[in-house]
């Protein structure tokens, strides 16, 4: 499936992410999926802004900003004018994750109540990354960013990432998934089960950014998928609240991935701190044993 | 045909013959009853909408948004802290080109939390590229939809519109509506044909960002489509006068300024009460008229300074203060007035539903005449 649609480039390029942009491969990689017949709906972040410039664009497919908080509600009023008029294109919200976790909550938690037939793909690259590296309720605990840095009395963000993905399967969403761009077959393959799915769906797409976690441009896929090896990311999907799929790991040591990014550095030098890392480690075992991931080797 | 109608339920009427396809509202902080009789209207299946029953009236104006970029008519209603809410989305809904069309049934903005009525709501928007029209009573608030869809659809134009009618003392009151039928509405105001819509087969970006090289110029555009505007409302209000024989042909309209020496100026329902505090003040010898402002914006400065070239003052008065100044309309009549030599005050008068009475309006021309205003007129100084 993915080879057909290869010829199909649909997010065009010439825009202005970063080499090694993670959410630009999201893109891409999206409306692989969704095809042409579809209506994308954007929050205000990095993809809106590298991507649209005026007078450019990288979109081959209708699309649509307003601000930073209410695509979901943007998207609402879209598929109630789409049903008013009879027509069938897919309404796919995309939108960074704090568009998401933080600011537009309210906006997408009425939109998912409501029941409006419409994807919302949250692109996580676990910051706010177009303003400058700044945290959000999807920074990972640790993290350091320009609003939660490492400092002498810090360790960097002292919150753990906000679960969205429980949080849109409570309002009853039939479909919720967690995707990596590392992945992209997977990913292309939940987000056409979400817009095929009637209703509203939910796939949270892990998008490593190489310029605010620090790691080389060249390495986007690596941590995408040392995230998913080590446990701290994962790929799974959820039909009418119930998880039905995890991507099983044989489980590496979140040291493995934490060490290649400069937002984890305090937790190497000047000193080691095991302490924090062995935290860090704890959310990943707990990360296996919610979803099961683990691959047991035989004794 | 005659009715007696609240002031809420003859715009739900109203609106009910526009056709809107998506309508979305919040129904508190404050609302009035228009939303609550549309929602009866689409349950009935008296009206072919979809509902939205949205989580704030920022969902309410950011929905309007995305289904008027996907092609549809679309209408909500709102006031007092529901404006503020909206704030941003405003801004962005006259950016993009959107006509929507709103009801605000203008109330008081807290703190103190106030239900009441004054007009700082809609005023504090002045700036955001909708046009605003306001409504002396309930037959002009209904009518004026019909007459801010014509306008707002037009080509030339794409901007939205505020119907502004003063909440409590028109939304929540009784007064005689000659309601037309969905026939006559029909053949006033035309189908909505999108200059441009979200739509797969012929795909494009709406809502890019600008770089300094463009901003200036997408906020000129939108300035001169305010002032082409103008133009617009005007033919609209004269053929709306011709087919319904009620007259709009002008964005602000005179009443007894023949030979006036003194002129007041007012938006709302309080021209009514001026009305008739002119026709006493004739009826003893004064030389008083009323100069009715329903167009704010775009502001009819020319018309104004037309209208109140031969008077002598100017007495404004506003039901809003731009605190650290004064009143808006009184600034901006001020303006349109300039090098004139007509002495402009401005009273600010009625904030939070402070009632308005005739013999204060004859108190006001009184003050005007010694030249003692610029003022809060009305203040209860004992509980200073």
């Amino acid at each position: 499936m993915a080879e057909v649609r290869q010829g199909c480039e649909l997010f065009e390029s010439g825009h202005r992410a970063c080499g090694g942009c993670g959410p630009a491969l999201a893109a891409r990689l999206l409306l692989k999926a969704t095809g042409e017949n579809v209506i994308i709906v954007a929050s205000t972040g990095c993809m809106e802004v590298f991507s649209t410039p005026y007078p450019e664009t990288a979109w081959k497919v209708p699309w649509i900003h307003s601000l930073f908080e209410n695509a979901a509600a943007v998207a609402s009023g879209i598929d109630a004018a789409l049903k008013k008029q009879g027509r069938d294109e897919k309404v796919v919200c995309v939108c960074g994750d704090g568009a998401t976790f933080d600011i537009g909550v309210l906006c997408i938690s009425g939109a998912f109540e409501r029941g409006h037939d419409i994807t919302y793909i949250c692109y996580d690259n676990e910051a706010y990354m177009n303003t400058g590296i700044q945290r959000s309720g999807a920074t990972p605990y640790d993290a350091s960013t320009t609003t939660s840095p490492a400092g002498r009395c810090s360790l960097g963000n002292v919150h753990q990432k906000k679960d969205m993905p429980g949080i849109l399967a409570a309002h009853g969403a039939p479909y919720v998934a967690t995707a990596s761009v590392a992945f992209p077959n997977d990913f292309m393959q939940k987000v056409e089960r979400a817009v095929n799915t009637p209703g509203p769906t939910y796939v949270q797409v892990h998008a490593p950014c190489c310029t605010g976690w620090g790691f080389e441009s060249g390495e986007t896929l690596a941590i995408g998928k040392l995230a998913i090896e080590t446990g701290l990311w994962v790929n799974y999907e959820m039909v009418d609240g119930e998880v039905v799929k995890a991507k099983k790991v044989r489980r590496k040591p979140v040291e493995e991935y934490l060490s290649r990014q400069r937002r984890f550095r305090h937790l190497f030098k000047p000193v080691r701190r095991d302490d924090e890392i062995a935290k860090i480690q704890a959310i990943a075992d707990r990360n296996a044993e919610k979803f099961g991931i683990d691959i047991r080797r035989k004794e | 045909m005659m009715e007696i109608m609240e002031g809420s339920h003859a715009v739900a009427e109203i609106v009910k013959y526009c056709r809107p396809q998506v309508i979305a509202a919040y129904p508190i902080t404050p609302q009035t009853h228009i939303v609550e009789a549309l929602a009866q209207m689409v349950a009935n299946c008296e009206i072919d909408a979809e509902y939205i029953t949205v989580e704030s009236e920022f969902s309410a104006l950011s929905a309007c948004l995305g289904a008027s970029a996907a092609g549809s008519r679309v209408y909500s209603a709102t006031t007092s802290q529901g404006l503020a809410l909206m704030f941003e989305v405003c801004f962005n809904v006259a950016g993009m080109r959107q006509p929507v069309v709103m009801s605000i049934a203008n109330r008081s903005l807290g703190a103190p939390l106030s239900i009441w009525n004054d007009q700082q709501d809609s005023i504090s928007l002045r700036d955001s590229g909708w046009i605003q029209l306001y409504a002396e009573d309930n037959q002009e608030a209904a009518d004026l939809h019909l007459i801010a869809y014509r306008v707002c659809e037009d080509h030339s134009v794409l901007l939205p519109a505020f119907v502004c009618f003063d909440g409590f003392i028109l939304s929540h009151t009784y007064e005689p509506v000659d309601m037309p039928t969905q026939e006559e509405v029909d053949g006033y105001l035309p189908p909505f044909v999108p200059y441009q819509r979200l739509d797969a087969k012929d795909p494009l970006s709406m809502g890019m960002y600008a770089t300094p090289e463009y901003y200036m110029e997408f906020r000129y555009e939108i300035d001169r489509a305010m002032q082409r505007a103008k133009q617009v409302l005007v033919r609209a209000g004269t053929e709306f006068s011709e087919q319904f024989g009620r007259d709009y042909t002008g964005l602000v309209e005179g009443y007894r300024l023949d030979g006036a020496d003194t002129a007041l100026v007012a938006m709302g329902s309080i021209c009514g009460t001026v009305k008739d505090a002119v026709d006493e003040m004739r009826d003893a010898g004064k030389k008083v008229g009323l100069l009715k402002i329903r167009t704010f914006r775009p502001f009819p400065a020319p018309e104004i300074a037309d209208a109140l070239r031969d008077v002598g003052t100017v007495a404004v008065l506003d039901k809003n203060i731009s605190l650290g100044n004064s009143g808006a309309v009184g600034t901006e009549v001020k303006a349109a007035l300039y090098g004139s030599g007509i002495r402009v005050l401005d009273y600010i008068i009625g904030l939070g539903g402070r009632d308005v009475r005739k013999e204060d309006i004859a108190k006001i021309v009184d003050l005007a005449e010694k030249g003692e205003g610029d003022m809060f007129y009305g203040l209860r100084t004992e509980v200073l």
